[in-house]
């Protein structure tokens, strides 16, 4: 029953050829970030050749302005860039699904201060919020993983909490109240499994918006630090003249990388949401 | 009507009142700006003096409600770097924001509205397809390298546009000029604009193709162009009103990143520099002035949208 479910969802993913390339390269990227350590030709950190150097034969992207292979701080760029948006998704789930949760289940007072206070993170200048953030912490990857997880959570808690009001009407969570099943269980066995595709789909989206605003802070100065590489931090030398029009080997690569991870993360949610979704497309 | 708005003003209020909570809370969490002044040049005196003369010296909530207060007469403060009021610093950069914001504003949905009709009434051909991949890689492109691509191609390879600024210094002024200055900073973000609204307006507008009304106006045989444009694109008004008052506050943040990067004299530029430096009554000016016009937005959302639809009753 269940694997037949699923089956179905893969076959409906399937009918969108563009999703199940895009699927393809991100894998391929994913795995390149992972197994960075055994493909860089080169440690990241280290001097391994003249200054400023164009692509050749020994560094296929050139090198930066101390002499670093620029491909292999690309590919530990991406793994950074990664894992930021992925843990920063992980951290905005959680929290919008709890309170998600709990703002459904329970109501009454719960319900109304929850949502409220969303409304309010929600109707904030989202930038301007990270940036105050930002500020306070001191920069690094881990602030920037709790700032971004900390702010895209409303969404999340929106979706949550519509299907979790759905979800109290239907006949089986009827007769488990009715049968005096304990809350816990009702709650994380019961509910919370039955929201589980609508909010994974929506995570890719909110991946999909991590990432390029890692990169944004980063690039701004505020968040992964030097000599650490992150996509947005590659960026940040493509402000000076020279580099932006000179150099193009140390920007356009880690541009080009976070264009096509957003673009892939995309296009799969999209395909996803339809799959799992069929009346919606 | 009247009363309509007046009982979403008042609702707007607490909410209000809940951000320049938050927001206090959270700057006051960054760390004093006394920590900027300190420096071996600096005695314990002069920090004591200028904790006593901002107010910091008092605890958190006390610091709020003289704000609040002060607020509430009209002031709302002095820079704590440059001795300037906020509200004359507010004053003398939103013109440049809202002008970029509104251009970005009507040149995305320009994009927008078009591209997803035409998507809808071609769907699931190769056109439909294009036009969703074009979509998706609009609001893929993060702003600021978008603006690095857009500054590498027409200021230094061909030389066309200015890469920052809003007038040339010097020869300064004329419509013409502040155009020239405006193209890139307000292409970054109109793409952005266009990107995350091609698929929503092509959702909508495919789920009034499938209205029975629509099935009768074709029956009628007034001929496809007439249905698409008197009864759908009509209706598909609603959901577009509500789209372009969501992106006001996307599109305010956003000018944060473009106009630091094209030095755009807008709000943008003084909140990087506030919140760097920890400019507290010049960081609570400016969120509160875009918590106002984000709530506004909102409001002129919900008028607007109960001006368009007749079904809805207030």
């Amino acid at each position: 029953m269940r694997s037949s479910k699923y089956r179905a969802v893969w076959q409906r993913f399937c009918r969108h050829r563009m999703a199940l390339v895009c699927l393809i390269i991100l894998t391929a990227l994913i795995l390149l970030a992972l197994l960075a350590p055994l493909i860089a030709p080169y440690a990241p950190q280290k001097p391994t050749g003249q200054f400023y150097q164009p692509p050749s034969a020994e560094h296929i992207l050139g090198t930066d302005k101390i002499g670093r292979d620029m491909f292999s701080r690309v590919l530990y760029a991406m793994r950074v860039s990664l894992l930021v948006g992925f843990l920063a998704t992980t951290v905005s789930t959680a929290v919008g699904v709890l309170l998600g949760l709990i703002s459904g289940y329970f109501g009454g007072a719960a319900d109304k201060i929850i949502m409220s206070f969303t409304d309010m993170v929600m109707s904030f200048p989202y930038i301007l919020l990270v940036l105050v953030a930002a500020a306070i912490f001191q920069p690094g990857m881990w602030s920037i993983i709790l700032i971004l997880g900390f702010v895209d959570w409303p969404g999340v808690a929106r979706l949550v909490r519509g299907n979790v009001l759905s979800l109290r009407e239907t006949n089986f969570i009827k007769s488990d109240i009715t049968a005096g099943m304990p809350r816990r269980y009702i709650l994380f066995s019961e509910i919370l499994p039955n929201t589980i595709a609508p909010v994974l789909v929506y995570a890719t989206s909110v991946f999909a918006i991590s990432i390029p605003d890692e990169a944004a802070l980063s690039f701004l100065g505020m968040g992964v630090q030097p000599p650490t590489p992150s996509l947005g931090n590659l960026l940040n030398g493509a402000e000076s003249l020279s580099i932006l029009t000179g150099k193009p080997w140390m920007w356009v690569p880690a541009g080009a990388a976070i264009v096509l991870l957003v673009v892939c993360i995309n296009f799969v949610g999209d395909a996803l949401r339809d799959a799992f979704d069929p009346r919606n497309s | 009507m009247w009363k309509y708005i007046l009982k979403k003003l008042l609702l707007a209020i607490p909410v209000l009142l809940g951000i320049t909570v938050i927001d206090y809370a959270i700057m006051s969490l960054a760390g004093s700006p006394l920590d900027m002044l300190v420096g071996p040049r600096v005695s314990q005196g002069t920090l004591a003096a200028r904790a006593a003369q901002w107010g910091l010296d008092q605890p958190v909530w006390m610091q709020y409600l003289h704000w609040l207060g002060e607020v509430l007469r009209g002031n709302l403060g002095y820079s704590y770097k440059s001795y300037q009021p906020v509200s004359e610093m507010i004053g003398s950069h939103i013109g440049p924001t809202l002008l970029l914001m509104g251009v970005s504003m009507v040149l995305g949905m320009l994009i927008a509205v078009p591209a997803g009709i035409y998507s809808a009434v071609h769907r699931y051909q190769k056109r439909d397809y294009a036009v969703v991949s074009a979509s998706f890689l609009f609001s893929s492109v993060p702003g600021f390298f978008l603006s690095l691509i857009l500054i590498y191609f027409f200021t230094v390879r061909l030389g066309w546009l200015p890469s920052g600024g809003m007038v040339t210094a010097g020869v300064g002024g004329g419509a013409a000029d502040v155009i020239r200055h405006m193209i890139m900073p307000a292409l970054v973000l109109a793409v952005g604009v266009a990107g995350g609204n091609i698929r929503y307006i092509r959702s909508a507008v495919l789920e009034i193709l499938e209205m029975d009304y629509l099935r009768t106006a074709a029956a009628k045989g007034i001929g496809r162009r007439l249905v698409i444009r008197r009864h759908a694109v009509r209706n598909a008004l609603l959901p577009i009103v509500t789209v372009t008052g969501m992106q006001i506050p996307v599109l305010f943040g956003g000018a944060v990143i473009v106009e630091q990067l094209f030095s755009w004299p807008g709000l943008g530029l003084i909140t990087m520099n506030a919140v760097l430096g920890r400019d507290y009554p010049v960081i609570m000016g400016v969120c509160l002035l875009s918590a106002v016009v984000v709530l506004a937005s909102n409001l002129l959302t919900d008028i607007v949208y109960a001006l368009v639809d007749p079904t809805i009753k207030y």
